[in-house]
């Protein structure tokens, strides 16, 4: 079956040729950040540790998380118009989940010492049980897609050991995004973070953006490779993301009810800093209200029903979603956290080109392993809607 | 009616067995007891800092107490201000203490510098989030940081509501205008912070901030009601850096 992903038209290796520059020109700034030290490349600084990277674990942990809305209805509803999707949005979550992995990974100061997390387990760390639900959801849903895509491949039911572990990776699928929330909501004196509410987001952002991404590389594969997933289960997805998305939205107007309503000036502070400045300091007031603008036009272009069913206002509503959430969540949710400092003062994070090609990096390789897994996917159902006789 | 002899058997196998799995769990709980009697008991040390910012005046005050650490300490000289490496340093009451601060307090306060460092807290969220131990808590309630274990993840830093911990963003050998040899240098991508000199209090010394603050600082004991800082905590009006996290830092502040 592996043999799929090694012929392929010439844009097929182009597009892996490009992929594999950008993983080579992170490799180069990554490597020489750990030369020439973060503070000569980065823009993080004492108070802001976190920047942009651990800003793309959030999104794409969430991206990874997302695909349990098309795998949960399909196994565990026998929704049957999600066959075709249902090994793709596996595959998706492989990928995605190991950009969010490597996120954390180029953080790390001391890259050569990351084994210290397995040699030293620290239960009372949240880094510890990142590490497990990250890489369990990574090699389950890699077993649970490649069993049932080779079962395909051969032509039969996929064998009955693999249903528990499907059933274990749906049930997986959250926990992923609960556990990386807590990554931030159990920190004291971090206000924007320290909230109930933070998992709950985390999942609604999840299952709008995660599908949101899936639909448009769906529907982009169909464009590509003429491999339609169907159009009820667009359909279908849409509705989800719909749903997903305006709870999210209402997990925020919470959130700020919370803040402005109690009037607890260290609430506020960062949702002031983010939508209208503090102390002087307006650095991403725009970029927030461009996030609020995109929400509103992605909730306009789902809700109406003739909107959401046409496929040009589809794609554009969910590039909106992923764009509104990965600037609320894969980027400002990192600088509202660190910002007032613990000094109640402004230091401004401005991330840099290295910085941004780094996180550009580790998408690369997320998209590296997508397009050879849906390259293997989608040839093994077209040779057989072709009715190509495969030899086992 | 009777039991028959297969059921009998039955019942006698699942007692023997019940009793022989309690009686050497039984033995093992008692083993167990046995050893934590030989335990000694935890530290009855609780090491805590009491700082007189009255007595803090010039600027040369405070740099002594500044250099001496970081002198000892190979703390590196890092001219870019957002990140400099510093285990302790100096600023205003407003910054300090921005959850108390008050626009009609006095103006003295107001004008008064305050040392800021590890709080050594006894409920330290630090230590709560690092992923391999690399920062801990000896019973004696110091809170150290090894920076050879640390594998740079600065989850410690987002969890110190005090911005006392310090990431090495540059080389910091590159900073050092001479090198202490009775400490370590550090490499790029760890992080440090105040150790409460743990080296000096084992000897039975002071921390060198202390020693060098010349009375200005009080050290020892809180555990023991006639310990320097015991006494000067009951004696004086004390605060903490934001009480309300319940952190219960270990450093005071004599106002």
């Amino acid at each position: 079956m592996f043999e799929y992903a090694l012929k392929g038209k010439p844009r097929y290796w182009i597009w892996l040729g490009f992929l594999a520059t950008l993983i080579l020109i992170a490799f180069y700034f990554w490597n020489l950040e750990h030369h020439i030290g973060a503070g000569r490349l980065l823009g993080l600084h004492r108070d802001l540790t976190w920047g942009l990277h651990i800003g793309q674990l959030a999104f794409f942990v969430g991206a990874a998380a997302g695909a349990v809305m098309i795998v949960l209805p399909y196994y565990f509803h026998n929704y049957k118009e999600f066959s075709k999707i249902t090994v793709l949005a596996e595959f998706f979550a492989v990928g995605m989940v190991l950009v969010a992995m490597l996120s954390v990974f180029v953080v790390m100061g001391q890259p050569p010492r990351v084994f210290f997390v397995l040699l030293h387990p620290t239960p009372n760390s949240i880094i510890f049980y990142d590490l497990i639900v990250l890489s369990g959801y990574l090699i389950l849903n890699l077993i649970c897609g490649w069993t049932v895509l080779h079962a395909e491949y051969k032509g039969v039911k996929y064998p009955a050991w693999l249903k528990p572990i499907i059933y274990l990776a749906i049930l997986w699928g959250p926990s992923i995004h609960i556990v990386t929330a807590f990554l931030l909501q159990g920190l004291p004196g971090r206000d924007y973070w320290l909230t109930a509410i933070m998992a709950p987001r985390f999942l609604a952002t999840a299952f709008s953006a995660g599908p949101a991404l899936l639909i448009v590389l769906a529907l982009l594969a169909k464009k590509l490779t003429g491999f339609d997933v169907g159009q009820k289960a667009i359909d279908t997805i849409a509705k989800i993301i719909t749903y997903a998305f305006i709870i999210n939205l209402l997990f925020f107007g919470f959130e700020v009810f919370t803040a402005f309503y109690s009037g607890i000036e260290h609430h506020k502070a960062p949702i002031l800093y983010l939508f209208f400045g503090y102390e002087g300091h307006t650095e991403y007031v725009g970029l927030m209200w461009l996030s609020m603008i995109l929400a509103l036009i992605a909730v306009v272009l789902l809700v109406i029903p003739p909107l959401r069913r046409n496929e040009t206002a589809l794609v554009l509503a969910c590039l909106a979603v992923i764009a509104s959430v990965w600037i609320e969540k894969g980027f400002a949710l990192m600088i509202g956290g660190f910002t007032p400092n613990p000094f109640h003062t402004v230091t401004p994070y401005i991330p840099t080109f290295p910085e941004f090609m780094i996180a550009i990096g580790t998408w690369a390789v997320g998209f590296t392993i997508v397009t050879i897994l849906w390259k293997i996917a989608i040839s093994v159902y077209q040779s057989k809607e072709k009715g190509v006789f495969i030899k086992s | 009616m009777a039991i028959s002899r297969r059921d009998f058997l039955k019942v006698i196998g699942f007692t023997g067995v019940t009793s022989a799995v309690a009686t050497i769990g039984g033995v093992l709980i008692g083993r167990g007891e046995d050893i934590l009697k030989e335990i000694k008991p935890a530290s009855k040390v609780r090491w805590a800092m009491a700082i007189d910012t009255r007595q803090f005046k010039t600027d040369e005050d405070f740099q002594k107490v500044i250099e001496a650490c970081h002198k000892a300490h190979n703390v590196p000289n890092i001219p870019d201000p957002i990140r400099q490496v510093k285990w302790i340093w100096v600023d205003t009451f407003e910054k300090a203490f921005p959850t108390i601060e008050h626009e009609y307090i006095s103006e003295e306060i107001k004008k008064r510098k305050f040392l800021l460092l590890c709080n050594h807290c006894d409920n330290p969220p630090c230590v709560r989030v690092c992923p391999v131990k690399a920062t801990f808590r000896r019973p004696d309630g110091v809170v150290v940081q090894d920076m050879h274990r640390c594998i740079g993840c600065k989850f410690c830093m987002a969890a110190c509501p005090y911005g006392s911990r310090n990431y090495n963003f540059y080389p910091p050998r590159e900073f050092l205008s001479q090198v202490n040899p009775e400490y370590p240098t550090r490499t790029t991508g760890v992080v440090e912070k105040c150790i409460l000199c743990y080296e000096r209090l084992d000897e039975g010394k002071q921390p060198y901030c202390v020693e060098a603050s010349e009375g200005k600082m009080f050290f020892g004991n809180l555990n023991d009601p006639n310990s320097p800082v015991r006494k000067a905590i009951s004696e004086n009006i004390v605060i903490v850096r934001k009480p309300e996290l319940t952190t219960k830092p270990m450093v005071f502040y004599i106002i």
